[in-house]
């Protein structure tokens, strides 16, 4: 009983911290799908989200939802900024280019924003207060009802967009062949774009959330978890949007229980682990096709 | 030379199933040493699918490859190059990047002899080796009319030399059958002509037994001893150049039904 | 006697000169601390590079793993001198060994994987050598390796760097080289001409991974301390760097990318915050101007005048 009680308070804990990986996995695999880079600078995009939000609460006084919309869209905007100034400019070059670019923009990220806000990690003010409820015995506090809220709402937007507007048709079509949507008079400029701030400011509410649950930031918070936010769109089938949120909530539940039942030193192994499992036996991942080059 | 009646290369009921979709169905041929076979049929009928399936890219569905007599069936399609049978590809796949000698001087691979330990030495075989590689891939670019752009780039050769660089390159590998897919395409008649005649040449020269897929007619029927065509994954005939032009299914295959009468 | 061997003894000759010449200028300290750890950093850095570059720049296999295989050569190496009094060279090779044991066995099955995949499972994999080794007590844990003896200076350091130099120069300018070069330029062709890619791909990454342990063991005898942390992805980039700056498929390209890099960093050491932002603004910038990096495919030994010295050295009437 004792057993059962951990493991399910474990698989809370799992899904909040697995609904943070998803909201940053979506943006990689959008971005992955449309213009097929591994967006590296993708968890320092998550990390500028997590200061903006701080200082929306901080310094300028707001309450945690206007600070949230506000982050959103600055960098949401950001993201739109990177990739016109840094990516834009190389949509022909070689594969390796753009990636060590964004290995470039994930450096000048992390260090510009520790050049401005020192390394100091900060306290993310308690903005749920001790709010917590108790359901059928097992704990669910404020912060992780924020996180699953929060995370429901963005992903039904998010459908929304993808699935009825014209934008999101035009998404969809780019990411399938970005060329042919182009003759198709798809304005891939445009849906690139837009992507990235879709992307980026989903990365943000992310790092906001993750503010406001482990209360503390720093300019190198962002490392860890694009990784396994990409690690998790790689699992459930890269360019795959349902797959990215199940693949981030399958990853955040593993590194919960290996945190809860083994040792937590393992927890960033454990991911890894998943990652290698998952591109040798299925590469394409839970939700992908198999595909082979034509001779 | 054709000291028995043992065909070169033999395919005995291959199959081929892509998802459902028959690429290549009951196909029965062989070559015997020394021929020059052709593989025609519309576009979608499966001939380099077939190139393919001997090269070992493909492993057929069902059904028996057999080289010399032995079954070359699961085989890498290094290991098939090694036992003697070298390609050309219908979209040309050089070593862009590299030198015109370097793409040859690559398919000699699997004739060398020296190894590791020699190589990072730089003692024993290796010198012999290597001297020997060169001056031999010179001698095939200057069949090929290469000679004197050996040193550029591969990708800047003109499209008909890049076609040509394909076959240089294949007979460094040193095959006993040389499959060529489309080796005229892109090419002018006049460049297809000198094909034509080079085709014949090397063959002579290097005791070659070829078989080559072609749109070309003129290409085909001007050198072929033999025509297998292909329709649907199926062969539809079988035949000298002359037999073939007659055949009412091929006229049909290409032309359409209303046509025949 | 053959041209190639003299261009090999003048390349030499030319080695032992820079040697000596460094060597000296220790050695009347002209060159301080500082400058003398950097330029063991160079050399390590050096070894480093070349042996990512013939995985990345010449077989076109993607790698973001190679801390972690100098991870292993540095803790095997300091296990053999610390905790079994083994010589350096011991060390050396006993970490260049188990190193390119575990890229093998971690080349077989990761080396079907292509482009963006292989790279994200190979940076998987370092991280999880480093974090395996965090976990182990009997090297220290997280806190790292404390006590190892200070057995590396610039002799062992430029001499393994002009070993390695000359092994993977060798390699490259042969038949197996040839055969990984076809890998990267186009699979399909390379395996239709015979050459076994599996075998070369499989080969590539262990050559790289052993002088990676090999460098890794060179680094760890230069300090009192080594850490997991010496090892994240972070590093593995840093190499990337270095060999994309230099030029993918270039020898000369990965030594002057090693060079720049780590004369840069050392020469803004007193600037922490800002080097990094102009690292990163600067490797930007090269890939929009120069994403061939600055030698492409080309050596030093491919440039006119220096061609021109050397065939003379030789006695080489040029092809």
């Amino acid at each position: 009983m004792d057993f059962f009680h951990q493991l399910i308070q474990q698989l809370i804990n799992g899904v909040s911290l697995g609904s943070i990986y998803a909201l940053i996995a979506l943006g990689y695999t959008m971005i992955y799908g449309i213009i097929k880079l591994i967006n590296f600078a993708h968890g320092d995009i998550y990390m500028v989200g997590a200061y903006l939000g701080f200082f929306g609460v901080t310094a300028a006084g707001l309450p945690i939802l206007p600070a949230l919309l506000i982050s959103m869209f600055v960098t949401g905007c950001l993201g739109m900024v990177v990739e016109k100034l840094a990516y834009k400019p190389l949509r022909h070059a070689p594969r390796i280019s753009i990636l060590i670019t964004a290995i470039g923009v994930s450096f000048f990220l992390e260090y510009t924003g520790m050049y401005f806000v020192t390394p100091t990690p900060r306290t993310f003010p308690d903005v749920m207060g001790n709010i917590s409820f108790d359901v059928a015995g097992f704990i669910i506090n404020g912060q992780q009802v924020l996180i699953f809220a929060i995370t429901i709402i963005l992903m039904a937007l998010l459908t929304y967009i993808v699935q009825k507007t014209k934008l999101g048709k035009a998404m969809r079509a780019a990411s399938f062949d970005t060329e042919t949507a182009q003759l198709m008079g798809v304005d891939s400029d445009k849906v690139i774009s837009m992507t990235f701030f879709i992307g980026s400011s989903l990365a943000a509410a992310a790092g906001v959330l993750v503010g406001v649950y482990y209360n503390t930031i720093d300019p190198l918070m962002g490392i860890m978890p694009g990784l396994k936010a990409f690690v998790a769109a790689v699992l459930g089938g890269i360019g795959i949007l349902p797959g990215a949120v199940v693949g981030g909530i399958i990853l955040g539940v593993i590194e919960a229980l290996v945190a809860g039942f083994l040792s937590s030193t393992f927890r960033d192994a454990a991911a890894f682990a998943i990652l290698i499992l998952v591109l040798l036996v299925k590469p394409s991942g839970l939700f992908g096709k198999n595909t082979n080059e034509k001779v | 030379m054709a000291e028995n009646k043992k065909p070169l290369l033999k395919a005995e009921d291959v199959s081929e199933v892509f998802g459902g979709l028959k690429a290549v169905a009951d196909f029965n041929f062989y070559i015997n040493r020394g021929e020059l076979i052709g593989l025609i049929g519309p576009n979608g009928a499966g001939k380099t699918t077939i190139f393919n399936l001997i090269t070992g890219v493909y492993v057929p569905t069902t059904g028996e490859i057999l080289l010399d007599g032995e079954s070359i069936v699961g085989q890498k399609p290094y290991e098939i190059t090694q036992r003697g049978i070298a390609r050309t590809f219908q979209n040309i796949r050089l070593f862009s990047e590299l030198s015109v000698l370097d793409n040859v001087k690559i398919a000699y691979h699997c004739h060398v002899k020296y190894n590791l330990l020699e190589t990072v030495l730089r003692m024993g075989r290796y010198f012999g080796e290597e001297d020997e590689i060169t001056q031999e891939s010179l001698k095939l670019l200057k069949i090929f009319k290469l000679d004197e752009h050996a040193h550029e780039v591969a990708k800047n050769l003109p499209y008909g030399a890049q076609r040509r660089l394909e076959i240089a390159r294949a007979l460094a590998a040193k095959p006993k059958l040389l499959l060529l897919d489309e080796p005229a395409a892109g090419m002018n008649p006049q460049e297809t002509h000198e094909l034509m005649e080079m085709i014949r040449w090397i063959r002579k020269q290097f005791d070659l037994t070829v078989l080559l897929i072609e749109h070309d007619m003129s290409l085909v029927m001007g050198i072929c001893e033999r025509i297998y065509v292909l329709e649907y994954g199926m062969i539809i005939a079988e035949g000298t150049p002359a037999e073939i032009q007659n055949n009412p299914e091929v006229i049909r295959a290409y032309l359409g039904t209303e046509t025949v009468n | 006697m053959n041209s190639i061997r003299k261009r090999d003894l003048a390349m030499l000759i030319f080695g032992l000169i820079l040697y000596g010449a460094i060597q000296g200028m220790i050695s009347e300290k002209i060159i301080g601390s500082f400058w003398q750890l950097n330029i063991i950093l160079i050399c390590v850095n050096v070894i480093m590079a070349v042996s990512l570059n013939l995985i990345n720049g010449y077989t076109g296999q993607f790698s973001l793993g190679h801390a972690g295989f100098m991870a292993v050569g540095a803790y095997v190496g300091v296990v053999a001198t610390v905790n079994f009094q083994l010589p350096l060279i011991a060390a050396l090779i006993l970490g260049a060994l188990c190193a390119g044991a575990l890229g093998f066995l971690i080349g077989l099955p990761t080396l079907r994987l292509r482009g963006d995949y292989l790279a994200i499972a190979t940076l998987g994999l370092g991280e999880i050598i480093r974090i395996v080794i965090m976990n182990i007590e009997y090297v220290g844990g997280a806190a790292g390796f404390k006590g190892i003896p200070h057995l590396t200076n610039f002799t062992w350091v430029f001499f393994t760097m002009l070993f390695t130099l000359f092994f993977i120069k060798n390699f490259v300018n042969s038949s197996h080289g040839r055969a990984c070069i076809a890998i990267r330029e186009n699979e399909i062709a390379a395996e239709a001409m015979g050459v076994n890619t599996t075998k070369y791909k499989v080969m590539a990454f262990t050559i790289g991974a052993a002088f990676a342990g090999i460098a890794g063991g060179l680094f760890a005898h230069q300090f009192y301390l080594i850490s997991p942390n010496s090892f994240t992805f972070l590093s593995s980039f840093n190499y990337l760097i270095m060999v994309v700056l230099g030029g993918m498929g270039s020898i000369t390209g990965s030594i002057a990318g090693a060079f720049v890099v780590t004369f840069i960093s050392a020469a803004l050491a007193s600037f922490p915050e800002a080097r990094m932002i102009i690292y990163a603004l600067a490797l930007i910038l090269l890939m929009f101007y120069r994403p061939q990096g600055l030698f492409g495919y080309m050596e030093v030994t491919n440039f006119a005048p220096i061609k021109k010295l050397l065939d003379k050295i030789s006695g080489n009437k040029g092809v």
